[in-house]
C-alpha cells in the first residue's frame, strides 16, 4: 500500500529533545487480581521512582497520569489524593500509546521550562470483573457497532486482523507463536513476570481457541500493576548522579490510514521516516526493540511499519531472527505484556521503563549486553475496527 | 449448510429452563436509526446529505466534511467479507451460552466498513448481501447473508436468535371467532408451527369458522373470552407453558366516532375486548413467556398484537373504534419495555380497513384475511417489529411520518377533501 501524502512530509525540521533526562524507572510488582485500587498502585510506582531518584513528592512539579481504573477521578482528583501540587498536569487516556504521548508531552515542558521534574505514571487495578465492565464502557463506536457482534471484546477485533493479514501476507500461526515464545524465554528472565512456566511453540499451537485464528497464548493477561518514571533535564540528572536515558526522537499518530478497509498497518508508516531522520540513525542501529504487543500480529505490524522490514515480510522476519535477550533482536525483553502480563494504562509503560532500564544498563536479569539504543513502540485504543493511537520513540544511554 | 433443525425432545420437567440473557443493549442515540429501520426489515445506512457519503458506524458528524446533516436512507447492501472470526468465548453471559459465534468485518459496495454476525452459509471471503435485523435486545443489528439462497438457511442458529420463526414453535391464536383466524392458522401450519391453539369464546355458539379451523393439521381449539380473567387465567395454566407466540386477533369493531353513538355501551365492548382484553391475556401469558425465552428450539419468541393503522390517527367513522387501537398500541409499547429484559419481542401488524361486515361501506382496496395472513408470518420469519399490511396501511405510515398534523387534518376532512 503507497502511503498517502501527509501533513508531516511538508512539516517544518522538527526541535530536538536535547536536554532531556529520563530517570529513575519503576516497576511495581504486577498481580493477577488486586483488591487495592488505581490509586494504591500509581502511588506505589511514583513512591518508587521517587525513591530511586532521591527526591521527595514535594519536589515534583509536573505530573502525567494515565489510568482505566481511576475513576471517578482524574489526574486532578489524584493531585489532591497524594499531596502533590503540580504547575503542570497531564492525563493522557490512550491506553498502549500513553507512555509514548506522555513521555513526547513531559519532555517538552522540562525543556521548555514548564516544568523540572515530570513523573510521568501509569497505573490500573484489576479486581474480579473490573475487565468485563472496563469493556462495557470503552468507547461509543464499540458499544454501538462491535460488542453486539458476538462481544469478544478486543480479541474478536484483533482476530479479524489477524485472520487478514495471514491471509495477505501468508503469515502463519507458528509465525505468532515465535513472537509469543521468545517473550516468554524473556519473561522467566524477569522476576517480576507473572507468566512463570517455560511455553514451548506446541503449546502455542494446541492452545484453546480464544476467537479464531486468536488461541490462547496470543492474549494478554489482564492484571494489576503500575509504571513510572521521571523526566528531568540532563542537568539535573547529572547534578543528582543518576543514570539517565535521553530522547532522540519521538513520533505519535492518531487515526492514521483511515480509508485501509482493515488495519493491517499503524500509524507508524505516516511517521516513521522522521523518526530516524530526527534520531539521525537508520533500523540497523537500534540495539533493542520494546513493541506493543497485546497481540503477536501487532508486533509483526510494528515490525514492518517502522522499518525494520518490508511490510508482509515479518513473518519471514521472525523466522530469521532470534527474538530473545541474547538473541541478534532483542525483543520485548521484559517478556512483554503476553507473558509479563497487561496492567491496564501500564501497559502502554511496559516497554519503555524497560527501554530506559536497559540504555541505562540497570536491567539487571533481562540486560541486552551493550544496549546503548533502544526503540520503543506504543499502540492503543481500539475504537471500533482498528487501534488508534500509534506512537514510537528512540532512546539513548550509556548502556551496561 | 445449514443442519435443519429437529423437533426438541420432550421438555425434562426435572432440568432447569436456561434463564433469559439478552446481547449488549447501551447504544447511542444516533445507533439506534438503524434499530429504527430494523424494525421494519430495512437495510438502513448515515448519508451525509452534503458530500453524500454512506457513514458506519453511526455518527453525529460527517468524517469525510464535518457536516451534521445526516439522514438514514436504504441503501444498496451488497459488500464483500474481507475477514471473520469465531468468537468462542465472552464475558458477555448471552454469547457465552450460544459460542461458537461468527462475526466478520464486511466492506459494503457503498463505502463503509462494517463488523457484523456472519450466516453459516456464507463461505470465507466470499459476496454476501446485508441484512438489518433486531437482536434479543430489540436493538438492531447488521448479519451478513449468503449471496444465493441455501437450502434450510433459515435454520441458521445466528439467524434464528434475531427472528421469531413459527418453525417447529407453537402458537396460540387468541380468537377462533375472528375472520382471520383460519387463514393465519394455515399460513402458520405452512410455516412449519407444530401446535397451533386457538381460543374460542362461547363455545356454545356457532362458529361459522371452526370447520376450517380443524381442517388445518396442530389446530387445537380451546375456550378463551379476552373479557373474562378466569377464562384467560384457566387456559394460561393449561397451556401458558406452551405458548412460544401468542397473536391477539382479538377485536370488537363498530362504526361511528362519539357523536353518531348515543351512549358509550359499543365503546365501552371496543375497550374492554381491544384494551382490556390485551392487558388481561399480558398478565396471564406475559410471565411465562418472558420465562421461557432461552428455551431451546422452542422457546418463547413473539407477543403480535393485530391493530388497525388507524391506531396511529383517528379515522372518525370509526372513531370510538380507532380510540381504542391507539390505546391499544400504546400498551403495546408498554410490554415492549416490560418484555425487553427477557427478549421476547412485539410484533404490532397494522392493517388498514379489513375484507369484512363492518367495513362493509368503505371503497377498497381493504385487506383480504390471506393477505394478513401472509405478511403477518412473512413478519415472524423477519422478526419484525412493525408490519404494515396493505396499501392503505403503508400509505397512513407514510403520510403520518410526512407530518402528522397533516394527515391529522386530512382525516378530519372526511370525504370533502
Amino acid at each position: 500500500m503507497p502511503t498517502p501524502a501527509s501533513p508531516t512530509t511538508r512539516s517544518r525540521p522538527r526541535q530536538s529533545y536535547e536536554g532531556v533526562a529520563l530517570v529513575a524507572p519503576a516497576s511495581v510488582p504486577y498481580q493477577r487480581y488486586s483488591t487495592q485500587t488505581a490509586h494504591w498502585w500509581i502511588a506505589r510506582a511514583l513512591r518508587m521512582a521517587l525513591d530511586a531518584a532521591g527526591l521527595r513528592s514535594g519536589d515534583l512539579d509536573g505530573l502525567s497520569m494515565a489510568s482505566f481504573t481511576l475513576f471517578p477521578d482524574t489526574a486532578v482528583g489524584l493531585t489532591q489524593h497524594l499531596g502533590l501540587s503540580p504547575r503542570w498536569l497531564d492525563h493522557i487516556p490512550m491506553g498502549g500509546a500513553a507512555g509514548i504521548v506522555a513521555l513526547r508531552r513531559a519532555a517538552r515542558a522540562v525543556q521548555s521550562g514548564d516544568a523540572d521534574i515530570v513523573a510521568c505514571v501509569a497505573g490500573d487495578t484489576n479486581h474480579i470483573d473490573s475487565f468485563r465492565q472496563l469493556l462495557s464502557s470503552f468507547s461509543r463506536f464499540q458499544a454501538d457497532a462491535a460488542y453486539p457482534y458476538g462481544y469478544g471484546g478486543p480479541n474478536a477485533n484483533f482476530a479479524l486482523l489477524t485472520d487478514r493479514y495471514m491471509h495477505e501476507y501468508g503469515a502463519t500461526r507458528e509465525d505468532f507463536g515465535r513472537i509469543a515464545v521468545s517473550q516468554r524465554d524473556n519473561a522467566l528472565r524477569n522476576p517480576n513476570a507473572l507468566m512463570k512456566k517455560p511455553l514451548s511453540l506446541q503449546q502455542y499451537l494446541d492452545a484453546r481457541p480464544i476467537a479464531d485464528p486468536i488461541a490462547l497464548f496470543d492474549c494478554v493477561m489482564p492484571c494489576a500493576g503500575a509504571e513510572a518514571f521521571l523526566v528531568m533535564t540532563v542537568d539535573e540528572a547529572e547534578r543528582r548522579n543518576l543514570p539517565y536515558a535521553t530522547l532522540e526522537a519521538a513520533i505519535e499518530r492518531h487515526n492514521a490510514n483511515p480509508d485501509d478497509p482493515i488495519q493491517l498497518r499503524g500509524g507508524w508508516t505516516v511517521d516513521a521516516d522522521q523518526l530516524y531522520q530526527m534520531a539521525d540513525c537508520t533500523p540497523q542501529d537500534i540495539d533493542l526493540l520494546q513493541t506493543y504487543d497485546d497481540y503477536p500480529v501487532i508486533s509483526m505490524m510494528q515490525i514492518e511499519d517502522l522499518g525494520f522490514c518490508a511490510k508482509g515480510k515479518a513473518a519471514q522476519f521472525v523466522r530469521d531472527h532470534d527474538l530473545t535477550i541474547d538473541g541478534d533482536f532483542p525483543h520485548n525483553t521484559s517478556g512483554g505484556q503476553l507473558s509479563a502480563g497487561q496492567a491496564g494504562a501500564a501497559g502502554g509503560f511496559l516497554g519503555l521503563v524497560e527501554a530506559i532500564r536497559q540504555v541505562t544498563g540497570t536491567a539487571g536479569p533481562t540486560q541486552v549486553p551493550g544496549a546503548r539504543r533502544a526503540m520503543v513502540s506504543g499502540f492503543g485504543m481500539i475504537n471500533y475496527d482498528r487501534g488508534l493511537c500509534s506512537g514510537a520513540a528512540i532512546l539513548k544511554g550509556n548502556g551496561p | 449448510m445449514t443442519t435443519p433443525l429437529r423437533p426438541p425432545p420432550k421438555k425434562n420437567p426435572e432440568r432447569r429452563t436456561l434463564s433469559p440473557t439478552i446481547p449488549p443493549q447501551a447504544r447511542s442515540r444516533a445507533a439506534m436509526g438503524l434499530t429504527a429501520a430494523a424494525a421494519e426489515g430495512r437495510f438502513a445506512m448515515q448519508v451525509c446529505g452534503e458530500c453524500g457519503a454512506v457513514l458506519y458506524p453511526a455518527r453525529d458528524a460527517c468524517n469525510k466534511c464535518l457536516s451534521v446533516e445526516l439522514s438514514w436512507q436504504d441503501v444498496d447492501p451488497r459488500g464483500e467479507l474481507l475477514a471473520e472470526t469465531t468468537v468462542r468465548t465472552s464475558t458477555n453471559l448471552y454469547f457465552r451460552e450460544r459460542a461458537p459465534w461468527r462475526a466478520g468485518t464486511v466492506r459494503l459496495d457503498a463505502g463503509p466498513i462494517i463488523i457484523c454476525h456472519i450466516h453459516g452459509d456464507v463461505p470465507p471471503r466470499a459476496r454476501v448481501v446485508m441484512t438489518n435485523r433486531l437482536d434479543r435486545a430489540g436493538q438492531g443489528v447488521l448479519l451478513a447473508m449468503p449471496e444465493t439462497p441455501a437450502p434450510d438457511m433459515e435454520d441458521d442458529p445466528q439467524l434464528r436468535a434475531m427472528t421469531s420463526d413459527p418453525k417447529l414453535r407453537r402458537v396460540l391464536i387468541v380468537d377462533g371467532r375472528s375472520d382471520n383466524a383460519p387463514a393465519i392458522a394455515k399460513a402458520l401450519h405452512k410455516a412449519g408451527a407444530t401446535t397451533i391453539f386457538v381460543g374460542e369464546a362461547e363455545g356454545w355458539r356457532p362458529n361459522p369458522h371452526r370447520a376450517a379451523l380443524q381442517a388445518v393439521p396442530g389446530v387445537q381449539v380451546l375456550p378463551l373470552d379476552v373479557t373474562d380473567s378466569a377464562s384467560i387465567r384457566e387456559l394460561a395454566g393449561e397451556i401458558g407453558g406452551k405458548v412460544d407466540i401468542l397473536i391477539n386477533n382479538a377485536r370488537f369493531i363498530r362504526p361511528g366516532g362519539v357523536l353518531a353513538r348515543g351512549d358509550t355501551a359499543f365503546a365501552q365492548q371496543e375497550f374492554d375486548v381491544n384494551v382490556m382484553g390485551l392487558m388481561r391475556l399480558a398478565q396471564a401469558f406475559g410471565p411465562g413467556m418472558c420465562a421461557r425465552t432461552a428455551d431451546g428450539v422452542n422457546s418463547a419468541v413473539a407477543w403480535v398484537n393485530i391493530l388497525s393503522a388507524y391506531a396511529l390517527v383517528n379515522m372518525p367513522e370509526f372513531g370510538s373504534f380507532a380510540a381504542s387501537q391507539a390505546a391499544a398500541l400504546s400498551l403495546g409499547q408498554s410490554l415492549r419495555g416490560e418484555f425487553r429484559d427477557s427478549g421476547l419481542r412485539v410484533m404490532h401488524v397494522f392493517v388498514g380497513p379489513t375484507e369484512d361486515d363492518w367495513h362493509q361501506p368503505l371503497p377498497p382496496p381493504k385487506v383480504a384475511p390471506g393477505s394478513l395472513a401472509n405478511d403477518l408470518v412473512k413478519g415472524l420469519q423477519a422478526g419484525l417489529e412493525d408490519v404494515y399490511c396493505g396499501d392503505v396501511a403503508k400509505e397512513l405510515v407514510a403520510r403520518f411520518r410526512a407530518g402528522p398534523k397533516v394527515l391529522e387534518r386530512e382525516m378530519t376532512m372526511g370525504g370533502r377533501s
